[in-house]
Order: structure tokens, then C-alpha cells, then sequence
């Protein structure tokens, strides 16, 4: 299968900006040759990074991968283990519950450009995770996965594997770190979310890659009927991030919501690519990404909102909004409606703009300092998101990193 | 000198000047009311005086204790001891009250001070209570959908967790009821004494009732033209505005 799906990976063309899917993008950085695609040897001495992976407290499974490999695995109670859920790496997953891999894994294809990386990252895949939730059942802790790169120049092929059976609930959190801050690495990593009737999937995304790294994160999601997902992605890292996130409401009644914020700093880029398809009656998505641009960064925002004809009564949001804390900042946003139903609600909004010198001016004659003024007006732009988390430890943390990452150089 | 010092001081919004040969002083420990009509600069030396970017300053000077405050980055002027209350606070959505003035006390510690938490909201409750505010403000994002009174009676909240020498309370008593006016005198009240010198710009007589100022000045076209007590104002009060002017074209003959 990996054979094949390298021949694929081979025979497909390189992405230009010809493709509507990678307009604006900087298609010369995706050049692959100077990254080490050999799998290296499990890594040892592994203990900060193990302590620096404790971001929740009891977790109900954690797996900490290290340079492809599982390196660390907290199991499910055996309370879960009888009601079946499944909680393993995709290595050991694919000997006991291969059924489920053929059924699901890479089953979903990709809407939004990244046919050739999909093939690469099939023929790559060498760990990731399975989460398999049976009918009916409500885990009240998350799961955590935390992916690091440790050494320079590895390519990495995370992989998430999400199946929600019917009216089962469950949230997730994965994490994705570099051992050292300026670090270069090759990353293509999938992200497949099933919520079966009535399931719901709670899905956190925290990327935090080194500066130098090319990532590629391509996020799936299906709902049946009723079923619910929220989704929300943080990027901090990368010198180059590609993210597309791509919503099927399949199912009648079901509901997606895609919340996404981003800081993007030096001459980072960061490239978002969304489509809300709307295949069924009764069905809801709510879109909000929020970047705020430092120095030369550039950002791109393209979405689309596809609302089939079957699919009446159907409710789309999209809403991208761009913070630029700086001259040289560029964000490109390209929102988009192809509605073929006539009883819909859908909008699409986007906005660019400069930190608001009033509320700028009204700080520091409070005597804050300009650095930390312009640092409480990026969280107070950020908060909007942050605030709907209902898990305080991870919205702390993910205020800890946007603070780090606004607080170097 | 204990006092806040304007000597002749010119400021120009673009071309139009709006301050002319403007001189005040407030000695610390008093109250000032500054009185007039719309448009006649009483904002323009708030603003100029906290180092807002918009006024050019031409000529003239400003001391706070001795120490000129017009070259300072508007920050420094806070940190220095100067306190704005601002007409129209701004609101700061996603920024909660609480995160908002601990920014503000520890941008005023030393490098070796610790900012203490649990002292902080200990003194900003006591100091809510006093101004009856709500503590649960203390989450809410700074000013965002607050009414008028709640507005300023968080900036008098603010004036009373940063300790300035000097505060300029640029018509605190707009658009507040009389409930709300009493309230936030009351805080102002409470604050006032030796270690504090208070500038009131205000429109009306009204707010002088509830704090009693030392001294009144009343301004017209960029400068003050008359000065007295606290009976000024309810001389104004009954004379009405276009006594000031006639007062103006006198002292300028």
C-alpha cells in the first residue's frame, strides 16, 4: 500500500499558483530535497520532554511521539478498555484492529490542494494514533497526543485517527513542539475526525513547530446526522505552514464549528485553506479564524462555503479576521460562497486592520508600557476564541504560548 | 515645587491653535475646577498635557513637580505621576478590568518589587466597594458595553489603584444621573488630600456641589480668563457663558 501510494505521490504534479488552491501561496519553499525522510532510531533520554508534555491534568490516555515514534504511552483505564474504546498507535493498531484501519484511515480525501501530500503522507505514515469511541459512550477527560521533533532537518508524518460512534462524546487535544525554537523540519501531518449520528468530538490543535520548519497540516472532518464537532487550531510555529481544514456535514441536523487562531511573526507564512460543505438539510458550520501579523509575516485566508443542493435550511458562517502590528505585514483573505440550495442563511465576512491607536493611547496613559500595551490588545483580539475553551488548564497554556512567542526576540 | 505647572503653553491640533499662552497651577493637596464653553481647549490640555499624539505642542511648558512632562512618551507621563480621567474612555474588548490595572501597577514596580496578587485584588475590591462596582467587573472586558456611570466611575477606580500626584478628570460628570454623580464624588472624595492635586474640567456647576474645589478658572478661547473661589462657579452659573466672553474682550482690551 505504501509502495503505491508513493507512485502516487510521485506521479502527481507539484501545486502552482495556477491551482485556485494555492493562490498567493509561496510555492518555492515546499521543496522537499534537503529533509531526511529515513526513519531514525527511537530516541532515548526523553525525560524534559516528557515533563514538558504535562499540559492536563489526567488525561484519560496520552501518547507522546518522538521523531515518528510512540516514546511514551499513558494506556485508558480498564474501565474504558471494557466499553472498547481504543487508544494506540497506529503501529500496534494496524495488527489489532487492522478493520478499522482499512475502513477509515486516509478515507477522506482532500477538497483543497493537497492530493500529492496526501499520497506522500500515506506512503510515509510511520505513527500516529487510532481513538476508537463505541456507541454511547461519554468520556468526560481528554485525550492528549503530544508530537515533537527532535532532531533537524527529520521529516515527520503525524497522524490522527478520530472514529466517534453514535452518541458518544469525546475531546482531544494534539500537540505539536520542537525540541529547539529555530529548528527546520519537514512536517505532513493528517488529521481524520468521523462523528457518527449524534457523536460529538471536542478537537484541539496546538502547532507550535520550530521557526525554520515547512509544515504541512491538512485537518478532516465528517458529521453524520446530529452529530457535532468543534474544532480549534492554534499556529505559532513554522517558517512556512500550510493548513487546510476541510468540514463534510454530511449528515441531516449536524454541526461543525471551526475556530482557528493564529500568530505569525518575521517573515513566517502562514496559509489557511477552509471549506465548509454543507451536504444535508438542517445542517450548521460557524467559521472564525483570527491572525494577528507581526513584521514582515504574510497570512492567507481562503474559504469556502459549498452548500449542496439538497441541503436546505442550512446555516454558514465564515468570519476571518486579520490584527497587522505591523507596515511590512501582509494578509490576503478570499472568502467564498457556492450555494446551490435557495433557503439558506450563510455569511462570510473578513477584516483587516491596524491596531486601534485610541485604545492604544488609552493604555498607556494608564502608564503600561508600549510593548505590554500592544501585547493586552493581541490577547484581548484572541480572547473572543480562547474564552469559548471550557477547559481552563488549555486555555492557560495556550496563553502561555502565544505570550512566549509574543514576548521573544 | 509640589504643584502641576502650565506656563504659556501653546498646543495646535494641525494647523488650528487651540491653546493660547495657556498658564495654570494646581498646588498638590488642592482641587481645581476648570470651567467653559464647548470648544474653548479644556479637553485639548487634557490630552496635550497626557501626551496625546494628535496635539503639537509649539511653545510653553509643563512641570510636574519641577519636571517637564513635554518631551515624555505619554506612558512615562502616567508612570511619572500623572493621572488622565478620560471623557470618553475607550473600550478594550477581550482585555478584562482586572488584567488591565494589574498592567498598570506593575508597570509602576521597581525591578526588585514583586507584584503581590493576593494585596492587588484585596486593594481593587476595597476599592470597587467603595465606588460600588460590582466585583464580577472585575472579568469583564474594560468598558465594553459598560453604561456611562459604570465608565466613569472605572476610571475613578483607576485613579484610585495607581496613587498618581496628579489627576486631570476631563468631565467625569458627563452624562452620569445623580445617583452615579454622587457616587463617583464621593470617590473622588475619598481620595483627595494632601498627596494628590486635582484638575476638574467640567461643563457644569453641578459636580462642584458634591466636591468642593478650591479654586475655579474659568477659559475661553485657550486661556483663562477669570480665577477665584468656589463661589466663581455659581457666579457663572447665574451669568451664564456670555458673561465670559464679555470678560474676555474686557481683559483683552
Amino acid at each position: 500500500m505504501k509502495a503505491k501510494a508513493f507512485e502516487a505521490f510521485q506521479s502527481l504534479p507539484m501545486p502552482t499558483r495556477k491551482n485556485e488552491n494555492w493562490r498567493f501561496a509561496n510555492i518555492s519553499s515546499l521543496s522537499l530535497d534537503e529533509y531526511d525522510f529515513t526513519r531514525s532510531e527511537k530516541p532515548t533520554d526523553l525525560q524534559e520532554l516528557i515533563e514538558k508534555s504535562d499540559i492536563i491534568s489526567q488525561p484519560s490516555g496520552q501518547i507522546i511521539f518522538a521523531d515518528n515514534h510512540p516514546v511514551s504511552m499513558e494506556p485508558i483505564n480498564d474501565d474504558l478498555k471494557a466499553k472498547g474504546v481504543i487508544w494506540e498507535p497506529l503501529s500496534e493498531a494496524l495488527q489489532n484492529h487492522s478493520e478499522i484501519l482499512k475502513k477509515y484511515f486516509m478515507s477522506q480525501d482532500p477538497h483543497l490542494g493537497s492530493e500529492k501530500f496526501a499520497a506522500l503522507h500515506s506512503s510515509f505514515v510511520s505513527d500516529g494514533y487510532l481513538l476508537y469511541v463505541p456507541k454511547g459512550i461519554t468520556i468526560e477527560r481528554p485525550f492528549i497526543a503530544n508530537h515533537w521533533a527532535l532532531s533537524e532537518k527529520t521529516a515527520l508524518f503525524p497522524h490522527t485517527l478520530v472514529i466517534a460512534e453514535e452518541s458518544s462524546n469525546v475531546t482531544l487535544i494534539d500537540t505539536f513542539n520542537a525540541k529547539s525554537e529555530s529548528q527546520k523540519n519537514f512536517i505532513c501531518a493528517f488529521n481524520h475526525i468521523f462523528a457518527a449520528a449524534n457523536a460529538t468530538v471536542t478537537y484541539r490543535s496546538l502547532q507550535n513547530w520550530g521557526t525554520k520548519t515547512l509544515g504541512i497540516h491538512i485537518n478532516s472532518i465528517i458529521t453524520e446526522k446530529d452529530a457535532t464537532v468543534n474544532s480549534l487550531s492554534v499556529n505559532l510555529g513554522c517558517q512556512h505552514l500550510r493548513s487546510e481544514n476541510q468540514s463534510v456535514l454530511k449528515g441531516e441536523g449536524s454541526h461543525i464549528e471551526m475556530l482557528s487562531l493564529s500568530v505569525a511573526d518575521n517573515d513566517q507564512e502562514i496559509d489557511q485553506r477552509t471549506l465548509q460543505l454543507h451536504q444535508s438539510p438542517h445542517t450548521t458550520s460557524n467559521l472564525l479564524y483570527k491572525n494577528a501579523l507581526l513584521k514582515k509575516s504574510k497570512t492567507i485566508f481562503s474559504g469556502l462555503i459549498k452548500v449542496a443542493k439538497e441541503a436546505q435550511k442550512t446555516d454558514a458562517y465564515q468570519t476571518n479576521r486579520n490584527l497587522l502590528l505591523s507596515e511590512e505585514a501582509e494578509a490576503n483573505a478570499l472568502p467564498g460562497l457556492e450555494i446551490k440550495a435557495d433557503d439558506v442563511k450563510c455569511s462570510h465576512g473578513a477584516t483587516t486592520g491596524n491596531m486601534d491607536k485610541d485604545q492604544l493611547f488609552y493604555m498607556l496613559a494608564r502608564g503600561i508600557k508600549p510593548h505590554k500595551a500592544r501585547e493586552l490588545l493581541v490577547f484581548g483580539f484572541f480572547e473572543e476564541i480562547i474564552l469559548k475553551l471550557s477547559d481552563n488548564e488549555l486555555a492557560d497554556y495556550m496563553r502561555e504560548l502565544i505570550q512566549t512567542k509574543l514576548q521573544s526576540k | 515645587m509640589s504643584q502641576l505647572e502650565i506656563k504659556n503653553l501653546n498646543v495646535s491640533i494641525g494647523e488650528k491653535s487651540i491653546l493660547n499662552d495657556f498658564s495654570l497651577a494646581v498646588p498638590k493637596g488642592e482641587v481645581h475646577a476648570l470651567m467653559g464653553p464647548n470648544g474653548t481647549g479644556k479637553s485639548t490640555l487634557a490630552k496635550a498635557l497626557a501626551g496625546h499624539p494628535d496635539y503639537t505642542v509649539n511653545s510653553g511648558e509643563a512641570l510636574l513637580d519641577g519636571q517637564s512632562i513635554l518631551d515624555l512618551e505619554p506612558d512615562e507621563i502616567s508612570r511619572l505621576g500623572l493621572f488622565l480621567a478620560f471623557q470618553y474612555p475607550n473600550e478594550i474588548p477581550g482585555v478584562s478590568i482586572a488584567n488591565f490595572i494589574r498592567a498598570a501597577v506593575q508597570a509602576r514596580l521597581g525591578e526588585d518589587d514583586d507584584f503581590v496578587a493576593t494585596e492587588y485584588y484585596k486593594n481593587l475590591y476595597q476599592q470597587m466597594d467603595l465606588l460600588k462596582i460590582d466585583r464580577t467587573f472585575t472579568s469583564r472586558s474594560v468598558n465594553e458595553g459598560f453604561s456611562g456611570g459604570e465608565k466613569k466611575r472605572c476610571e475613578i477606580l483607576q485613579l484610585a489603584m495607581l496613587n498618581p500626584s496628579y489627576a486631570i478628570l476631563d468631565e467625569t460628570d458627563s452624562g452620569l444621573d445623580i445617583d452615579a454623580l454622587k457616587v463617583v464624588a464621593h470617590g473622588v472624595n475619598t481620595l483627595k488630600g494632601e498627596n494628590l492635586g486635582i484638575l476638574l474640567i467640567t461643563h457644569y456647576q453641578r459636580l462642584l456641589d458634591y466636591i468642593i474645589p478650591d479654586k475655579v478658572h474659568v477659559m475661553w478661547d485657550g486661556r483663562i480668563v477669570k480665577s477665584g473661589g468656589k463661589e466663581l462657579a455659581l457666579e457663572l452659573e447665574a451669568k451664564g457663558y456670555d458673561w465670559v466672553k464679555e470678560l474676555a474682550t474686557a481683559n483683552a482690551c
